[in-house]
């Protein structure tokens, strides 16, 4: 418990990384941004789940467990999304988004 | 004794083999050689009928005053479970036996005479095949042990009187002609079919014996079932008799026979005139215990349509000018008289005379109406036309086909010796007691017989010649032969004392003529012969202005009282226009526009939603982030 610090300065924080991933997400062309975006959001999530575990039930281990998960996960995925950005890059000489959209036809 | 006719299997078996053979292997033979296979195996059938019936008529069929129905063979043919088994076997009795002599007798003559009259054709040995088909099915309907046999022989002559009609199918006529008389008679054996189907879901059997046996107790319950005014038992045998009357061409369903002379007259005389055509008949008599017995209104019936299609048949024969279609008139003209006359037969001794009279008919009928065709075959075949007004003082030419042609015409006008008037004496004797009315009609129609048979005759054989493209000749003796054969026939089968050999209870009575009925009715004949002998004799305009004093009359029966027209009204302006159409328009608008529309609608809206899926993953997340942020404050302001 760190003095003088709500949950509340937590869930500030973890919004406006959420919604700056959004932003990224939504507005960055380049995969490899995107891909950094999607690891804010997920942070985010982490960072609300180590909050409530604390504050709310601080004899339990489960927020930190899923955390620990989502960090795990986020590797994995970071690993195969890059994998697919190395063979997009291949395939179509660059990675901006906007020009890939082949499946589509 | 019991006595042995399981030999009779091998009348239809022959044929059978006849017909594969020459049917498969025909190309390959000589058409001569083809011929001679189909007319070895009838000749075998008819030696084989021949022999079958001199052993049952006179030695081993009488038992006791009655004669025995033998059943040598019955197989069981399609076993569907075990209350609904149909067999295949052979029965014999007075009738079937009959019908037997009959068949192969015309049958073998019309095999003999098609060597003269077909040689030369395109598909000889195709026209053998066809017969030998046609054979089989006739004998096989004739020895059906029960109802379904018949049935199903019953539609394989049907199938053969197609391909025969059809038999010259480079013609478009032929072609319409044969199609006709398959749908008009399929049409009557849908309600044969139905007959069946009543009759034997009340009875448990296809069986004749089980049917016929006197204390047969779902027959007696089914009679006192009532359907709109009549007993079950009536509409069964009704229907039944609509397969009868479609195959023996009762009015009006006889459209068919007349346009079906446009196969080679052979077949007109083996198919159309002496065999096919009387099943009707054979059907009635062959289930006329019950007739009988339990349905008289249906039986009244039987009676009614065959006088009113003996009536008008003979009205329209007395203007054709298509000597084969005088002929197909005057057909269902005499199958008239055969119905009416077991339309008025009782059961029991003398009181059967009607039945008797009627197998009787058929038989004599038989052979003078084949000797008439296989004469008019042979008319035809010297002067190269149907038509009557291209003949005339054909006497001279064709001295035999003129002798025993006049022995036909005199034997279907009721004169005696000949066995057309033994016949119709006793039918007309059986009119006479049952209906006055009937008799007198039909005694009007004996006239009218007389006149147009021998205005066809007198026709033909006299006259003033005509400009022959050659010079008519006598048939070859294959033709003659046949022609022969039957005139002696014709001549002598009048004197077999029927009423011995063939009645309803199977028992024999006796008959004799019955002079106040023979003398009017050889009378009207005689009439009816005269008439016609001074109209036609020597070319006179007589006839022509009789028929321009009374134009509406004549053009009604030149136009045969225009039940074809009448046919194609019903079907083309009510069914087509009335049902059918309604019909096709629903499918096409209702049932295939529906699908059509889902198709359509499913067209469309892909057409329109097609550019949501730009591809654009950013797009896709923008819209994804903003619905769930849309939801969150719908949740968080509304909900709460």
């Amino acid at each position: 418990m760190i003095e003088g610090v709500g949950v509340t300065e937590f869930l500030v924080v973890s919004t406006i990384m959420f919604f700056i991933g959004i932003y990224g997400f939504v507005v960055r062309k380049n995969l490899i941004t995107i891909l950094m975006s999607v690891e804010l959001i997920l942070n985010s999530v982490n960072i609300n789940f180590v909050a409530f575990n604390k504050y709310l039930y601080p004899d339990l281990l489960q927020g930190y467990m899923i955390s620990l998960f989502v960090i795990g996960i986020a590797a994995a995925e970071a690993a195969v999304a890059i994998a697919i950005i190395l063979n997009v890059y291949r395939n179509l000489q660059g990675i901006d988004i906007e020009h890939i959209n082949t499946m589509k036809h | 004794m019991q006595i042995d006719f399981s030999y009779v299997i091998w009348i239809p078996a022959v044929l059978l083999v006849s017909f594969l053979v020459v049917g498969l292997f025909g190309d390959k033979l000589k058409p001569m050689l083809s011929g001679a296979i189909a007319t070895l195996a009838i000749l075998l059938g008819m030696v084989l009928s021949y022999t079958a019936a001199f052993q049952y008529f006179l030695s081993k069929g009488l038992v006791d005053g009655t004669y025995q129905t033998f059943i040598p063979q019955n197989w069981e043919w399609l076993t569907f479970y075990d209350t609904l088994v149909i067999k295949l076997g052979v029965m014999i009795d007075p009738i079937s036996i009959m019908m037997l002599v009959v068949v192969t007798t015309i049958s073998s003559m019309v095999h003999i005479y098609s060597f003269g009259y077909m040689k030369g054709e395109k598909g000889f040995e195709r026209f053998y095949a066809y017969l030998s088909l046609f054979s089989f099915s006739m004998i096989g309907l004739v020895i059906a042990t029960n109802i379904f046999q018949m049935y199903i022989f019953w539609e394989l002559v049907g199938v053969s009187s197609f391909l025969l009609i059809g038999f010259y199918y480079t013609k478009p006529s032929a072609v319409a002609a044969s199609k006709k008389a398959f749908i008009v008679t399929r049409f009557a054996d849908f309600g044969f079919l139905v007959g069946i189907l009543v009759l034997s879901y009340y009875t448990k059997t296809f069986d004749f014996q089980e049917l016929m046996s006197p204390g047969n107790a779902a027959i007696t319950n089914m009679t006192g079932i009532s359907f709109m005014g009549m007993s079950v038992l009536s509409w069964a045998l009704l229907l039944i008799f609509m397969g009868g009357a479609g195959k023996s061409a009762m009015f009006p369903l006889h459209i068919w026979l007349p346009d079906a002379m446009e196969g080679p007259t052979p077949v007109s005389a083996l198919i159309h005139a002496a065999t096919m055509v009387v099943a009707g008949v054979y059907l009635v008599a062959r289930l006329f215990g019950l007739y009988v017995l339990h349905a008289p209104d249906a039986l009244a019936i039987v009676a009614g349509v065959g006088a009113f299609t003996s009536l008008f048949a003979a009205l329209i024969a007395v203007t054709q000018t298509d000597i084969k279609r005088v002929l197909a008139f005057s057909t269902m003209s005499q199958i008239g008289y055969m119905m009416l006359a077991l339309g008025v037969s009782g059961y029991v001794g003398a009181e059967g005379l009607g039945f008797t009279a009627s197998m009787f008919h058929l038989f004599t009928h038989a052979m003078f109406k084949a000797l008439l065709f296989l004469g008019a075959g042979a008319v035809i075949h010297a002067v190269h036309s149907n038509e009557m007004g291209d003949m005339g003082g054909l006497r001279k030419y064709l001295p035999i086909t003129h002798i025993t042609f006049l022995i036909a015409a005199l034997a279907i006008s009721g004169i005696p010796p000949f066995a057309g008037f033994f016949s119709k004496d006793e039918i007309l004797v059986a009119a006479y007691a049952s209906n006055q009315l009937y008799f007198w009609t039909e005694w009007a129609v004996a006239g009218l017989t007389a006149f147009y048979m021998f205005r066809l005759y007198f026709n033909i054989f006299w006259g003033t010649d005509r400009d022959y493209e050659h010079k008519p000749h006598e048939a070859p003796f294959s033709m003659s032969f046949a022609l022969i054969f039957l005139a002696i026939m014709t001549s002598i089968v009048g004197f077999i004392p029927f009423s011995q050999y063939v009645s309803p209870n199977l028992v024999p009575f006796t008959t004799h003529i019955h002079w106040n009925v023979a003398i009017p009715s050889i009378a009207i004949g005689v009439v009816g012969i005269l008439v016609a002998a001074i109209l036609y004799l020597k070319p006179k305009a007589t006839a022509d202005k009789i028929a321009n004093a009374m134009p509406g009359l004549y053009k009604l029966s030149l136009r045969k009282f225009y039940i074809d027209e009448i046919y194609v009204w019903v079907t083309h302006s009510i069914i087509f226009n009335s049902i059918a159409r309604p019909i096709a328009w629903f499918d096409k608008k209702v049932v295939d526009g529906s699908m059509d529309g889902m198709a359509w609608i499913t067209n469309k809206v892909s057409d329109k939603t097609k550019g949501l899926q730009s591809g654009q993953l950013q797009q896709y997340a923008f819209v994804m982030i903003a619905g769930v942020v849309g939801l969150a404050l719908f949740i968080l302001y509304y909900l709460n």
